[in-house]
């Protein structure tokens, strides 16, 4: 299990994390790299560095016997994944231990049981964690729909079993309207995927997007609260939080404690995330999946717990305990993150690779900016947008609001666009600052603001 | 008969088909209406269309399918 050297199987923002925590640990540091990063800063940064293939992500970062072959030329010990590309995929973390190597990471067979959306759910239902309420199955005639209806409660939805995508699902408030809709739902079910299956699910409206961060050891895990990340565009998220504003103290306990559960019910290794849809009428919180992976927003946590949890997950990939107990992890102030992406909020969001013509990063008490920027660095169009992730900290949410605003203020990136304007607008935004939003908020906000975020606009 | 040329408008992948599994868009001796799509540019993972603003017969394809592209490479080449 012990090892001194790793290879750092991603790049950008992440790859450099990976490499100041290695390096904290006195590692080694082998940065995988494609053409078109040669002159990154991960491969300046690291120790050696070694080419994988040309530009195309297909070809480089997620060309598995490229990257396998590359960790055993440098004399690698362990692979860290980071996050996205390998870093879910199980067949990439048993070829890296079938070479001999520590995958930093849970066993592959974690990485395939969560991965599979009804698996991970009746695993967390063996574990005691709530779903989103349904039906058992399919549900056939009208007399046993209007028995699952009324375990569930009103609203519900009837959703096609063969459906997804957001396909094949319709709203019913009641008994009549299920009436109505169930054989229509079928025969569209039918026309439509050519299986009229449907069943009943709970409707969660203005749901909030709420996760875990869990750190397992493979015999134990401890949980480092919560993330709120409901202001999503396109399912991306945007801006995280931690903790999550919408909870109270007893229900946050109740969420963290089912995440630890099901976390030390599959046995999990490393630093895992829970997602779930958190409905904050009913005070209820529904697990929706997991992902095996450090997350691009574990900042926010390490900012109010303390916690390293790269570096945590290193030192258990190396075989070590738990850092810390559950006891040891004290929640303490507030901290946001944005994401600084190469795109023009004002233009629809439309991606701009270029040159970094100027940078100049805020500094001061509770704040962090993970970044893979230098002033001459070419931002390549190969990869995803992400140039950052500005990070403030602060003794409460107000703190934590007033130093966002001046961190923005003080960030200047020039040569491509970004998205700093958005965060700009967000930050200043009534709701925003009152922590009510829910995961469909950030859409409606710029449907409101066609294309000008609001800013100029008179009577806002 | 003149040469024309069809160049990417950004930086970016080069794909020649809609998706993996279908077929391409356009085949060297196919005829191009102005307004056609014959590949498109990935860029930071948003996909762009390459529209053709001048109409022709394909004879050659400048980029293979995957290629990295540069804003004013030749992609396609086109007789008429």
């Amino acid at each position: 299990m012990s090892f001194d050297s790793i290879l750092i199987a991603n790049r950008g923002e992440i790859a450099l994390r990976i490499n100041r925590a290695a390096k904290g640990l006195g590692l080694k540091v082998i940065q995988a790299h494609s053409k078109a990063d040669a002159d990154s800063l991960p491969v300046r940064l690291a120790d050696q560095a070694v080419e994988i293939g040309p530009a195309q992500a297909a070809k480089s970062y997620l060309a598995i016997p490229n990257i396998i072959e590359a960790a055993k030329a440098s004399g690698a010990g362990a692979v860290h994944p980071g996050y996205g590309f390998l870093a879910e995929n199980a067949a990439f973390a048993e070829a890296v231990e079938a070479a001999g190597m520590v995958f930093v990471g849970p066993k592959p067979e974690t990485i395939a049981t969560m991965g599979d959306k009804v698996k991970a759910r009746e695993a967390a239902a063996a574990a005691g964690v709530p779903v989103v309420p349904g039906s058992e199955g399919r549900i056939e005639g009208l007399e046993a729909a209007k028995a699952a209806a009324a375990a569930i409660g009103y609203p519900l939805l009837i959703k096609a079993s063969a459906g997804g995508g957001g396909r094949g699902i319709r709203i019913v408030r009641s008994d009549e309207e299920l009436a109505q809709q169930l054989s229509t739902a079928q025969g569209e079910a039918k026309a439509a995927f050519g299986d009229g299956g449907v069943y009943l699910e709970a409707f969660i409206d203005r749901a909030r997007h709420v996760e875990v961060q869990v750190l397992g050891d493979g015999r134990d895990a401890i949980h480092a609260y919560e993330r709120e990340c409901s202001l999503q565009r396109r399912r991306q998220k945007v801006w995280e939080e931690a903790p999550s504003p919408s909870l109270d103290e007893a229900t946050r306990e109740e969420l963290c404690a089912s995440a630890v559960r099901l976390a030390r019910h599959v046995g999990y290794r490393g630093a895992g995330t829970l997602e779930y849809l958190y409905d904050e009428a009913r005070r209820a919180f529904y697990f929706i999946e997991m992902n095996t992976r450090i997350q691009v927003e574990h900042p926010v946590s390490e900012m109010v717990t303390g916690l390293d949890l790269v570096a945590a997950m290193i030192e258990i990939a190396r075989g070590k305990p738990l850092p810390v107990t559950q006891d040891q992890v004290c929640l303490s102030g507030h901290a946001i993150e944005c994401r600084i992406n190469a795109e023009d909020p004002t233009r629809n969001f439309m991606p701009g690779p270029g040159t970094i013509s100027a940078l100049r990063v805020p500094e001061g008490p509770g704040l962090r900016f993970d970044s893979h920027l230098f002033e001459g660095y070419l931002v390549p169009p190969f990869y995803d947008s992400l140039l950052g992730k500005l990070i403030v900290h602060g003794a409460d949410r107000t703190e934590a609001l007033a130093r966002l605003t001046g961190a923005l203020d003080g960030l200047a990136v020039e040569g491509v666009p970004t998205t700093r304007a958005l965060h700009q607008a967000l930050a200043a935004d009534p709701e925003v600052r009152a922590g009510r939003f829910d995961t469909n908020f950030l859409e409606r906000w710029l449907e409101e603001r066609a294309g000008t975020l609001g800013i100029g606009a008179k009577g806002d | 008969m003149a040469t024309k040329q069809i160049v990417s408008p950004l930086p970016g992948t080069f794909y020649r088909k809609p998706a993996p599994n279908q077929p391409p868009f356009k085949e060297v001796g196919d005829t191009v209406a102005v307004g056609d799509v014959v590949g498109i540019v990935e860029v930071m993972k948003s996909f762009n269309q390459v529209v053709a603003e001048e109409a022709g017969t394909v004879t050659a394809f400048l980029a293979e399918d995957e290629d990295a592209v540069m804003p004013g490479q030749p992609l396609v080449e086109l007789d008429g």
